[in-house]
């Protein structure tokens, strides 16, 4: 890439920084330079932004059809995964993913719920029922 | 406290603290380039088993700690490096750094990253950043990949240093214990050993998804993505690869440019020839690296999704791989 080449496009980065890019000069020296972003790249984070959202859309569905529990919609939302959500709250993976059953997060006792709400920074209220008003 | 440190940005966030730190310690002869080829940090990798955001992760460069790690070793640097299982002790010790006078690096997370853009803050945890001082309770922060410093409150700090997940950091803090003083004959000999470290873990690691290896293996599973996952959800695996490439901080592409450049710097310490054409051959990478992001684009945007848009796909990839190839080749053949 040569130093002209260095993108110059809008991005989500404006206002919070720009980016160095090595490149070389019109010698063919390499020499470094700053980006305020790239199309190419700005449009793969839409995309995995995009996918983010139908994952959350998708857990919205399926939790107030029954099919999944709240641990499911804020595990989406937060961008976790089981593996995660057992690091933080300190329980096993295979217990995160049964308490993401409807059936089985409804028996879930006060104290293991308070640990789901600090890890999803909500009140114990927005956890057992996401998504009234 | 405040530490009188001179922050200095880079494309990459460990290549850049460990920059800093050593010229903070008075080792100024080392940039950003330097730091990246002696601390051997271009590699590739399509990490088996793992899904991050549901889709395959890749990384163009070497493992998390390493640059820092090798960089001081080959130079001969003595380095204090500890972890911690409480996060009480980890800013203990912190505190005691700083006083002392000595900035630190330290290991975090940049999902509760609260000066970066939401839009950037993934659970990923190998990101690097100095802190070199307190003051009114917030800690002073100087990150690379930032143009300027920063702060972050005490909880602040104490979060994404105890961030949890893959590669969690444990509150991991690492600097250099003393000053050396660094001959140009020392800085030869790390460049040499970085070289040949990375020839060997670019050619001839016995693993499918490593080093050249591994980008053909990649190339191979493009060819086969569209069919098996449809359209959509192999856009959305070739978005991440574009993404792993190039992340703030540069990635894939940038990773080669920094090689690039450190192989020109390399021929001031060490004048052959070759040092300089392999460094346009690793130019050449780049740019191919880039062109390959741009094609990704055209089928993730859904502009370009036959399945000969895919076979370009691919293609660009092999075409890498051989660049890459041939310049390890002829790095490897060089008679230091």
């Amino acid at each position: 890439m040569k130093k002209s080449e260095i993108p110059q496009d809008k991005s989500l980065l404006v206002g919070f920084t720009r980016e160095v890019d090595y490149a070389v000069d019109e010698s063919g020296k390499y020499t470094s330079g700053l980006s305020t972003g790239w199309e190419i790249k700005t449009s793969a984070l839409d995309l995995a932004w995009d996918d983010i959202k139908l994952r959350v859309k998708d857990a919205e569905e399926k939790v107030k059809r029954g099919e999944a529990s709240p641990v499911l919609f804020f595990m989406e939302l937060k961008l976790m995964d089981p593996g995660i959500l057992a690091a933080y709250t300190g329980f096993w993976q295979w217990q995160v993913k049964r308490h993401m059953k409807a059936t089985v997060f409804s028996t879930l006792s006060e104290k293991k719920l308070q640990k789901y709400a600090d890890l999803f920074e909500i009140k114990m209220e927005e956890l057992k029922n996401p998504f009234r008003k | 406290m405040q530490i009188k440190f001179e922050h200095a940005q880079s494309a990459h966030c460990e290549n850049g603290v460990t920059t800093n730190l050593l010229r903070h310690s008075g080792m100024s002869k080392i940039n950003e380039p330097l730091a990246f080829g002696i601390g051997s940090g271009l590699f590739y990798i399509q990490i088996p088993f793992l899904k991050v955001n549901n889709a395959p992760a890749f990384s163009y460069r070497t493992m998390p700690g390493m640059i820092f790690k090798r960089t001081c070793k080959s130079l001969g640097i003595p380095v204090e490096r500890r972890k911690f299982s409480s996060p009480e002790k980890a800013e203990q010790v912190l505190n005691e750094c700083l006083e002392a006078g000595q900035p630190v690096g330290c290991q975090v997370g940049v999902y509760y990253l609260t000066y970066f853009p939401k839009e950037y803050r993934f659970h990923f945890n190998a990101h690097n950043l100095i802190v070199y001082g307190k003051e009114n309770g917030n800690y002073l922060i100087s990150d690379p990949v930032m143009e300027t410093v920063t702060s972050l409150t005490a909880p602040e700090l104490q979060r994404v240093r105890f961030a949890k997940g893959a590669l969690a950091p444990r509150g991991q803090l690492y600097y250099p214990k003393m000053k050396v003083e660094i001959s140009d004959d020392a800085i030869r000999k790390a460049i040499v050993k970085g070289i040949k470290r990375n020839t060997r873990d670019m050619l001839h690691i016995p693993a499918s998804v490593v080093g050249i290896k591994g980008i053909k293996s990649t190339a191979g599973k493009i060819l086969k993505w569209r069919e098996k996952l449809g359209v959509k959800t192999a856009g959305s695996y070739l978005a991440q690869l574009v993404r792993m490439q190039e992340e703030i901080g540069t990635g894939g592409g940038g990773f080669r440019f920094i090689y690039a450049a450190f192989l020109q710097q390399a021929y001031g310490y060490i004048p052959k020839d070759e040092l300089l054409k392999v460094s346009e051959q690793f130019t050449k990478a780049g740019d191919v690296w880039r062109s390959s992001a741009v094609q990704a684009a055209g089928i993730f945007k859904g502009r370009i999704t036959s399945e000969n848009d895919f076979k370009d796909m691919s293609n660009f990839l092999i075409e890498v791989a051989e660049v890459e190839k041939q310049a390890f080749k002829a790095l490897e053949k060089i008679k230091w």
